[in-house]
């Protein structure tokens, strides 16, 4: 059944068809509408859950933790300063390979204090160790969510879903809302083969000597990329069940026999999607959007950039100093390919600014440039700086 | 008594242990002893949260553990929460089992302090141990809002303008009772019978509670790991650590001290305070001020006791009652 719902409830909705045991979070914008329908989930008894109203998102993510540890499926969110304050926890929760969801509302970090959109958040922990899924609208974010908690709890690593916040979070959509029953058959009971119990006492987070560290590392990193095949199973096994696919670990749009390419992740999607009606005169263009971010799907993204002769990474991100995150990544993925392929990586959307459809001629146009830098922020208005910061 | 040896006589007791020997700790720590009589008391259906410190890296050298209770290190900062995510999960399974939170004192005072006190207003059933050595130990004794006033760590060391520690002790167990708890109570290993009382009376409550037990350290108090005990039973004996315990914020109990000891036997104990016995005029205005901290314990908490010295009488009651719950 199709529903009117604005993306926070959507995604409060899915999380609750997911039976969570126990959830905890704490208010920040645009976060603060999941916790909220949750909250009013629970208070008008159509969520059966412990629902620990925490004083941080620190504690937020501590509380998941202990209560997966204990044998509880467990549920968290964020955005932003949040994220980073969790941070220090999100690590620890994948080195533990404790099985949870996360939802990243995305938006950017100060300063400058900004409470609106871009992926610096969820990008800053990309090295954490968990799945991160990268959701290009709210339908997505529902079938997603209940997809992250299969895939986390197979494989044992925790799963971030990635919404961009206020474009997604703040945006009412039809949405197809699966039924209980759907869920029940697509997501078994939780049950964590190392849970605290004590019949059978067991010591989890123990100090680890140099002996012994690499190999959990290698351990970690393997299993991350043996979950290139949870992710893709599970993406296939739910549009079995409701009829729709959420785009794998990468998806190609557009024209998929295009010389040039666009990649992005997140909602940008759907507007280069819109902008390739709005300009059909600019020629076949290729749209590839990394939904899977960690693990890194190296040969699915090949095989969605192969024939490509100039490639354009848009990403709501950057790393001061060196430039594009994504693009970075997607390079070294292609490095073969240097020579016949011509890469170019821009930042947008930074702290909310608008994404216009007119982003896509523009892009283009840039790429065109063989001598351009290999990134920059696009649509930065140097008039608003003083001469020394130009 | 007969001569039978000890681990004889220990045999024949049947006594559940939570922390099993071959731990790292330093001959006489006071946190082994004290988290050893803590689960012996809480028996064996707990689960327990441990924050970083030394606990969690002298029971825990992977592959091997100490621990025959189940147990959980995340974090420095964050055992109040990771025990209040246990203790929602265990509600939401509808398992009886208790949650043990275990932390030093930098892991409480200090750094995890904000996790603890919305563990404490959310009343999460959670027993919360922190095991008070009075200075971050495990990363070479740093001073902590619980280190003593004078005493010297290595960031309060004493010198020609100092005089070890400029601030006071924090009154934990104060700040603990206005959140209003059922039950927070401070111990410490020198009197095990107490503890291991507190330690019942905790778990018999649902809800959280807080027990603060003074753990001596050889290493960062500087004395012979072979008088832990004593160094710690003239830190009560002096009243400069009171044995009390507060039900919803009031004061309900407290150890009564029949002959109350001077400071100086206590801190002459102890290299940290070496520097507060030179031939200094400052040395002797600290030693008075330490002295009025004491007396001020005394008269607050009203310790000055005209019945015996409570020197541990109920012990091997407390130990079958340990025991009764493991079989
Ligand atoms: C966020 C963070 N900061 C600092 C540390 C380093 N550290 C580990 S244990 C510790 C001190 C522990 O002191 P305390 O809680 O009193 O326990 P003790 O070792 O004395 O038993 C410190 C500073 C850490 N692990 N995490
Ligand atoms: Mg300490």
């Amino acid at each position: 059944m199709r529903d009117m719902l604005e993306g926070s409830q959507a995604i409060a909705r899915a999380v609750a068809l997911c039976r969570p045991q126990v959830v905890a979070a704490y208010p920040i914008t645009p976060q603060t509408h999941i916790v909220e329908n949750l909250s009013k989930l629970v208070a008008d008894g159509k969520l059966t859950t412990e629902l620990v109203s925490v004083e941080s998102e620190f504690s937020a993510a501590s509380v998941a933790l202990g209560a997966a540890a204990a044998g509880s499926r467990a549920y968290t969110a964020s955005s932003s300063q949040g994220i980073m304050l969790m941070s220090e926890v999100l690590f620890n929760i994948a080195g533990l390979r404790i099985p949870l969801v996360l939802t990243c509302a995305n938006r950017a970090i100060g300063a400058p204090l900004s409470i609106w959109n871009d992926q610096q958040d969820s990008m800053a922990v990309r090295d954490a160790g968990w799945i991160q899924l990268y959701c290009a609208d709210n339908q997505e974010a529902v079938d997603t969510t209940i997809q992250a908690y299969r895939i986390a709890e197979r494989c044992e690593i925790p799963v971030m879903v990635c919404v961009d916040g206020f474009v997604l979070t703040h945006t009412m959509e039809a949405i197809d809302l699966p039924t209980q029953e759907q869920v029940d058959g697509f997501l078994p009971p939780y049950r964590f083969n190392r849970a605290l119990d004590p019949r059978r006492p067991i010591s989890i987070g123990t100090l680890v000597a140099p002996e012994y560290f690499s190999e959990v590392r290698h351990a970690n990193h393997k299993a991350l990329e043996r979950a290139i095949d949870e992710i893709e199973a599970a993406d296939r096994d739910w549009a079995e069940v409701s009829g729709r696919s959420s785009g794998g670990l990468v998806e190609v749009l557009g024209d998929p026999e295009a010389r040039i390419g666009i990649l992005t992740l997140g909602s940008a999607t759907g507007t280069l999607l819109e902008a390739l009606d709005e300009y059909p005169d600019l020629g076949p263009v290729r749209l590839i959007r990394l939904r899977c971010f960690r693990p890194f799907p190296f040969e699915a993204l090949r095989r969605a950039c192969a024939g490509l002769e100039q490639l354009a990474i848009l990403e709501r991100a950057l790393s001061p100093g060196l430039g594009g995150i994504v693009g970075t990544e997607v390079r070294a993925a292609l490095a073969d390919l240097e020579g016949t392929l011509h890469i170019r990586d821009y930042a947008v959307g930074l702290g909310g600014r608008d994404i216009p459809l007119s982003t896509l001629p523009r892009v283009l146009e840039a790429l065109a440039v063989p001598e351009s830098e290999r990134f920059r922020i696009l649509d930065v208005n140097l008039e608003q700086l003083p001469e020394e910061d130009r | 008594m007969s001569e039978q040896p000890i681990a004889d006589l220990r045999r024949h007791q049947p006594r559940f242990s939570g922390l099993e020997s071959g731990h790292r700790a330093c001959t006489g720590c006071g946190e082994a002893l004290g988290a050893r009589l803590v689960t012996e008391a809480a028996g064996p259906d707990v689960l327990v949260a441990n924050a970083t410190g030394c606990l969690e890296v002298f029971t825990t050298a992977w592959p091997q553990s100490s621990w025959r209770v189940p147990w959980l290190h995340s974090l420095f900062e964050n055992a109040g929460a990771i025990a209040s995510g246990m203790e929602a999960a265990l509600k939401a399974q509808g398992r009886p089992t208790k949650v043990l939170a275990f932390a030093g004192d930098g892991g409480t005072f200090d750094i995890g302090f904000q996790a603890l006190s919305g563990m404490l207003e959310r009343d999460h059933n959670v027993l919360y141990v922190c095991y008070d050595n009075e200075a971050y130990m495990n990363t070479g004794i740093q001073r902590s809002s619980s280190t003593p006033h004078a005493a010297t760590t290595t960031t309060s060391p004493a010198g020609k303008a100092r005089m070890g520690k400029r601030h006071l002790k924090k009154d934990i167990v104060s700040i603990i009772a206005a959140h209003h708890v059922a039950y927070a109570a401070t111990a410490s290993v020198a009197y095990p019978s107490d503890l291991r009382k507190k330690v019942r009376r905790a778990m018999a409550v649902e809800g959280a509670t807080f027990l603060q037990v003074h753990s001596p350290c050889p290493l960062g108090w500087g004395h012979d790991g072979a008088v832990s005990i004593e160094v710690a039973r003239l830190a009560v004996q002096t009243g400069l650590f009171p044995l009390v315990e507060l039900e919803r914020g009031s004061l309900t109990g407290v150890m009564p001290i029949r002959e109350v000891r001077p400071v100086r036997d206590y801190l002459r104990a102890q290299k940290r305070f070496v520097h507060l016995f030179a031939d200094d005029p400052r040395a002797r205005e600290e030693l008075d001020h330490i002295q009025a901290l004491a007396d001020h314990n005394i008269e607050r908490y009203g310790l000055r006791g005209d019945r015996p010295d409570a020197l541990d009488s109920e012990g091997a009651d407390t130990v079958r009652r340990g025991g009764a719950r493991w079989a």
